[in-house]
C-alpha cells in the first residue's frame, strides 16, 4: 500500500507492507541510515526520531501510521552540508559518544528536550535520555554535551523556539 | 624510550575527529552497507539444550515467495573447515550451524536466504526440524565432574585444566600464621553492544575475490575466513572503513562470517546477515566469562599477604573457540598490585551446554580483580583492619619498579600509594565515613566500596603458548604506512577496524606530534585487508601502545628522510639540520633553509637532488612488535604477557533501601593512571563507559538460564543494561606514572573502569550489609536477591 511521508520536511510517497516499521521503512526504503536497529523491541531506543517535535522510537511505529506526522530524522537536524546545529557541535565539543551507534538517537532525543525546556537541570537531562541506552560512555559526556548545548543555544537569539 | 617533553599536540584537550560524521547520522555501519542485489539471511534456532537433529525439512520454506535457499550444517560443513579454536581440542569442532547434535538452546541450525530479512524470517519460521531431545548439563562444577557428555568424541566436559605454582607456596603457607579461603562467583554476562554483529559478503567469481563488510573487532579474522572457506587468503578482502557499533571485545562473528561468505560463492550474489537481537543474545556466541574462584590466601598478623592459591573454573559454553584464553591473561597479573610473593594457579575450562562465550573487555581480568579484592576485603574483616590499611601494607611500591611478580610478568611503573592518596585527598575519605555514618542513622545498609586493581595493556599474546603449547604465536604487531604527497599533504593509514576508541584521532595527533604539523591537516584512512600492513585490531587496551607506537615510528621515518634530503641539498651534516613546522634550517646558519614544500618537490620531482641511491617519493611504513614481547614462556608457565600496567582505584558510596534491597550509589571516585594520556577526551570517556559497564555487571546483568537449560535473558528487558539513571555522576582523579616502554610514556585505557568497578560495588554492597553479618559472594547482585538476603538477616536476628 502507499503512504504518504513527511520527513524532514520533504514529502514521499512510498510503497510499503502494512506490516513494515517505521525504521525499516526510513532505512531500507528512503536510505535514511541515521536511525539505527538495536533491539528492535523499544528499549534501546537506537532507533529514536521526532514525530511532530516528540522523541519517538521508530521500530515500535509502522510506516503506514506516520502518514499525517511530521518525521524528523538526524538527517533534517544539520543546517547545510558540512555544518552542524548547535547541538551536534556540542556532542563533538564534549566527545558525548564514542562508537557513534546511539548518536544520532541521543541527539534527537535531546532535541526534543531542548525544544521544549531551554534550560534543563541535570536531572532533566538524564530523564530525558533515559531512554536511550549508551553502551560505550557511562553517559556522562553525553549529559555534558546537553548542557552545554542547552547553555550555548540560550545565547542565542531564537524566540520561535520558545514556547 | 624518546619522551618527548612538552608536547605540542599529544595530551592536549583536542576534539575526536570521527565525530562528525557521526553526529549527522553518517557513520558507516555494517548494516548501512548494501551491495546491489543483496539477499538476507534468517536462522533457525535450535529450541533445545542438547538435541540430535533428525531431519530437516526444508520444503515448505523452499516454496514461499522470495525465499532462495536453505542452508543446513552438514551442507556447510562438507564444503568449510571447522572454526580455529584456541586450545588443541579437535574433538570439539565448532561449526557455524550445527552438525547432527545442537548443543545449546538457540544453536543455529539452518541459515534461510530471501530477498528480504522479513521474508527470510518467515520461511525460518516454515523450516522443520525434527529434534530428539538429549541430556544436557549446564552447571560447571557439575560438567568438570562428567557424567554428561557435551562432546562424546572429547571424551570429557574439560577443555583445560592446568595448574600453576610460582614461587614457594607450600613453604610460605606453612610459615603463615593465618589462612582465609572463601569462594566467590562472577556471573554470566557480557558487553551487549547496542548495534549487533552484522556482515554482509559478495563473491566476485571472475576477479575470484570475497568482498566483507563486517562490524568485527577481531585478530587473524580474514586468516579465519580464509582457512575455513578454503580460500587463499589473497581471495578475502575485509574492508576496514566500517565502523563498528560498539564492541568491547565481543564482535568476533566469525562463523557468522564464514556462513554468509560460503553462502554468496554458493549463490552467486551478496548475501548478508544482521542479528536481531534474539539471534544475537541467544545465538550470537557473545557471552563472556562465567567464572566460579576458589582463593586461599596465607598471611600474617600484620595483614601482609604472602601466598595465594586460586582455581578459577570457567563455564566457556558449548564450544571451544578462543575464550579459554581469557584464563590465561590474568596470569600476567595474577596478584595485582600487591606484593604476593608466591602463586598457586589452577585454571579450568568446562564446557556446557550454555551459549558459546566470546572474548569480553579486559579478557579475564575483570573477574579475577574481582576475586582478588574480595578476599582482600575479607582479610581486613577478620584482622580487624582497616581495608585501606590492609592494602597499603600489600601494595607494590613505587620505588620497586620495574617490578617482577612470580608469574613470569614484569611490571612497568606505577605510583599506587600517590594514586590513593590523592583519591581519598579529593574525596575527602572522612567525610566520606561520616556520611556513611549518617545514612545508617537515616535506616539505610550504606556501605564504603574501594578496589585497587591493574589493566594490563599492550595486547601481547603469550597466553597462547601459555594453554597451547602448539602455539608459537607470543606477540602481536600493529602498523602505520604514512605518505606526504606531491602537493605536500600527509595521509596515515591504519590497518583495522575500530568501536568508537578514536583511532583516526590518535593518529592524527601522534603524526601531528612528530612532524610539527596541524593533527587536523593529516588525513587518517583506513585499508582493506588485500593492501594492509599486519595488524591485529583493537584488543587487550594496546592501540594507544601499538598503532600509537607504529604512527610515531612512521612519522619519524618520514623525518628522517626530510632531514637526509635537506643535509644533502644544503651540503651540510644532518646533525646541523634544525627541524620546525616541517621545514629545516641550519642552526649555524638560519639563512640556509629548505621549506617542506621544496624538500616534498624534491622527494617526488626533482629525484636527481635526492642523495645517491635513497628511494624516491616520501612513503614509508613502520610494523611494530609489543614492546617485552616475544618470549615463550618457561616450562613452569612463566612468561612476560602484557607489557604495560594502568593503575584504577575505585571508592564508591552506595546505600541500600533494606526493604527493597536496592542499591543506589551516592558517590563513585576513580583514580586513574595509564601514563601519558594521547586525548583526554577519549580517555576519560573510555573510563568512565568501562564503569558504567561494570555496574552492570555488578548489579544488573546476567545470562540467566531456567532449570530447563533456555537463556531466560535473551532481550533488552531480561537483561538490563544500565541507563542513565543507573549510572552515577563519576569523578576521575588523574595521574601519570609514565610507562618506560612506549614512545610518549603512554599505556593502556581502552578497558579502564571495568576493571575495578565491579570489585568496588561488591565491596560496597558487603561493607554494607557487614553489620547483618551477611556477605553476597555472587555477581549480579540483583536487587530482589539482595532484598531476600537482607529479609532473611534480619527475619533470623529477631
Amino acid at each position: 500500500m502507499k503512504v504518504d511521508l513527511d520527513i524532514n520536511k520533504q514529502k514521499h510517497t512510498v510503497e510499503v507492507e502494512p506490516r513494515l516499521s517505521l525504521l525499516d521503512c526510513l532505512r531500507d526504503k528512503l536510505l535514511l541510515t541515521g536511525a539505527h536497529a538495536g533491539c528492535e523491541h523499544g528499549v534501546c531506543g537506537a532507533c529514536t526520531v521526532l514525530v511532530d517535535g516528540a522523541a519517538v522510537r521508530s521500530c515500535l511505529m509502522f510506516a503506514v501510521q506516520a502518514d499525517g506526522v511530521a518525521i524528523t530524522t538526524i538527517e533534517g537536524l544539520a543546517p547545510g552540508p558540512g555544518e552542524l546545529s548547535p547541538l551536534q557541535d556540542a556532542f563533538c565539543e564534549t566527545h558525548g559518544m564514542q562508537c557513534g551507534y546511539c548518536t544520532p538517537a541521543m541527539i534527537l532525543a535531546a532535541h526534543a528536550l531542548l525544544s521544549n525546556n531551554p534550560n534543563p537541570t541535570r536531572e532533566d537531562i538524564v530523564e530525558a535520555i533515559s531512554g536511550n541506552i549508551c553502551r560505550c560512555t557511562g553517559y556522562a559526556q553525553i549529559v555534558e554535551a546537553i548542557a552545554l548545548a542547552a547553555e550555548r543555544m540560550r545565547g542565542l537569539n531564537r524566540p520561535e523556539q520558545r514556547r | 624510550m624518546s619522551a618527548l617533553k612538552p608536547f605540542r599536540y599529544v595530551s592536549s584537550d583536542s576534539r575526536v575527529r570521527e565525530d562528525r560524521r557521526f553526529v549527522v547520522g553518517k557513520g558507516n555501519f555494517a548494516a548501512d552497507i548494501v551491495p546491489h542485489g543483496t539477499k538476507h539471511v534468517a536462522l533457525v534456532a535450535c529450541p533445545y539444550p542438547a538435541a540430535r537433529i533428525v531431519s530437516i525439512d526444508k520444503t515448505a520454506a523452499l516454496a514461499m515467495p522470495g525465499v532462495h535457499y536453505v542452508l543446513d550444517g552438514q551442507e556447510l560443513a562438507g564444503a568449510t573447515s571447522v572454526l580455529a579454536a584456541g586450545l588443541d581440542t579437535p574433538n570439539v569442532p565448532r561449526r557455524p550451524l550445527a552438525v547432527d547434535v545442537a548443543r545449546y538452546a538457540g544453536e543455529w541450525v539452518a541459515a534461510v536466504v530471501a530477498d528480504s530479512r522479513a521474508l527470510a524470517e518467515d520461511a525460518a519460521e516454515a523450516v522443520a526440524v525434527e529434534y530428539e531431545q538429549l541430556p544436557f548439563v549446564l552447571d560447571a562444577e557439575t560438567a568438570y565432574a562428567g557424567g554428561t557428555l557435551v562432546h562424546e568424541a572429547h571424551g570429557s566436559n574439560v577443555l583445560l585444566d592446568r595448574t600453576f605454582v610460582w614461587g614457594e607456596v607450600d613453604k610460605d603457607f606453612a610459615a603463615s600464621p593465618h589462612r582465609f579461603k572463601h569462594r566467590v562467583k562472577w556471573g554470566r554476562s557480557s558487553t551487549v553492544p547496542v548495534e549487533t554483529f552484522g556482515v554482509t559478503a559478495s563473491w566476485d567469481p571472475w576477479r575470484e575475490i570475497l568482498d566483507v563488510w563486517a562490524s568485527i573487532q577481531m585478530p587473524k579474522y580474514p586468516d579465519q575466513m580464509a582457512m575455513a572457506l578454503k580460500l587463499p587468503m589473497s581471495s578475502v578482502r575485509v574492508h576496514y572503513d566500517v565502523d563498528v557499533g560498539g564492541s568491547y571485545g565481543v564482535k568476533r562473528g566469525i562463523k557468522h562470517s564464514v556462513l554468509v561468505g560460503y553462502l554468496s560463492r554458493r549463490l552467486g550474489f551478496p548475501v548478508r546477515l544482521i542479528e536481531d537481537r534474539l539471534e544475537n543474545m541467544r545465538g550470537g556466541d557473545m557471552h563472556g566469562p562465567e567464572r566460579l574462584f576458589d582463593v586461599e590466601v596465607a598471611y600474617d598478623d600484620s595483614g601482609v599477604i604472602r601466598s595465594m592459591k586460586m582455581r578459577a573454573l570457567d563455564n566457556v559454553g558449548a564450544y571451544a573457540g578462543r575464550s579459554p584464553f581469557q584464563l590465561g591473561k590474568p596470569v600476567g597479573a595474577i596478584v595485582g598490585p600487591y606484593r604476593i610473593k608466591s602463586v598457586q594457579y589452577q585454571a579450568i575450562a568446562v564446557v556446557t551446554n550454555k551459549t558459546v562465550q566470546e572474548a569480553v573487555r579486559a579478557f579475564g581480568q575483570a573477574p579475577t580483580n574481582y576475586a582478588i579484592e574480595r578476599t582482600f576485603d575479607e582479610v581486613a574483616n577478620r584482622l580487624g583492619l582497616d581495608r585501606l590499611e590492609l592494602r597499603r601494607r600489600n601494595l607494590i611500591k613505587h620505588d620497586e619498579f620495574p617490578y617482577l611478580i612470580p608469574s613470569g610478568s614484569t611490571y612497568d611503573s606505577g605510583d599506587y600509594h600517590t594514586v590513593i592518596d590523592k583519591v581519598l585527598a579529593h574525596a575527602g575519605y572522612g567525610e566520606l565515613i561520616a556520611e556513611r555514618v549518617r545514612l545508617r542513622g537515616e535506616g539505610l545498609l550504606a556501605g564504603i566500596g574501594i578496589a585497587a586493581c591493574l589493566e594490563p595493556s599492550g595486547g601481547n599474546s603469550s597466553f597462547e603458548p601459555l594453554l597451547n603449547p602448539k602455539v608459537g604465536t607470543t606477540t602481536w604487531m600493529d602498523s602505520c604506512r604514512i605518505s606526504v604527497d606531491l602537493v605536500g599533504s600527509i595521509t596515515a593509514t591504519m590497518h583495522t577496524t575500530s568501536a568508537g576508541q578514536g583511532h583516526e584521532t590518535m593518529v592524527g595527533t601522534v603524526v601531528g606530534e612528530v612532524l610539527d604539523v596541524d593533527p587536523e591537516s593529516v588525513r587518517v584512512v583506513r585499508a582493506d585487508s588485500l593492501n594492509a600492513l599486519p595488524s591485529n585490531s583493537p584488543v587487550g587496551s594496546r592501540m594507544a601502545i601499538m598503532l600509537g607506537g607504529a604512527a610515531f615510528h612512521a612519522a619519524n621515518k618520514i623525518k628522517d628522510k626530510l632531514i637526509a634530503i635537506a643535509a644533502h641539498d644544503l651540503g651540510v651534516p644532518a646533525e646541523r639540520l634544525v627541524y620546525q613546522d616541517g621545514n629545516l634550517s641550519d642552526a649555524s646558519a638560519p639563512d640556509k633553509t629548505r621549506t617542506w614544500m621544496e624538500l616534498v618537490t624534491m622527494a617526488h620531482r626533482h629525484i636527481h637532488k635526492l642523495p645517491e641511491g635513497m628511494e624516491p617519493g616520501l612513503s614509508v611504513s613502520h610494523i611494530m612488535p609489543v614492546p617485552t614481547g616475544g618470549g615463550l614462556p618457561t616450562a613452569d608457565g612463566r612468561v612476560q604477557m602484557y607489557p604495560c600496567y594502568s593503575f584504577e582505584f575505585h571508592l564508591v558510596l552506595l546505600a541500600i533501601d533494606p526493604d527493597l534491597g536496592k542499591p543506589e550509589i551516592k558517590r563513585y571516585v576513580v583514580g586513574h593512571d595509564c601514563g601519558t594520556v594521547i586525548n583526554p577526551k577519549i580517555v576519560r570517556g573510555m573510563t568512565m563507559g568501562g564503569i558504567a559497564h561494570g555496574i552492570g555487571a555488578a548489579l544488573y546483568e546476567e545470562f540467566a538460564y531456567n532449570e530447563d537449560g533456555l537463556l531466560v535473558a535473551q532481550n533488552l528487558m531480561d537483561y538490563l543494561l544500565p541507563s542513565s539513571h543507573e549510572v552515577p555522576n563519576v569523578e576521575i582523579v588523574h595521574h601519570c606514572t609514565p610507562s618506560p616502554y612506549t614512545v610518549f610514556g603512554q599505556k593502556g585505557s581502552g578497558e579502564s573502569g571495568y576493571l575495578g568497578a565491579p570489585a568496588a560495588i561488591a565491596s560496597a554492597v558487603n561493607d554494607a550489609i557487614k553489620p547483618l553479618g551477611i556477605t553476597v559472594d555472587s555477581l549480579p547482585i540483583k536487587a530482589a536477591y539482595l532484598g531476600d538476603m537482607i529479609a532473611a538477616a534480619r527475619e533470623g536476628s529477631r
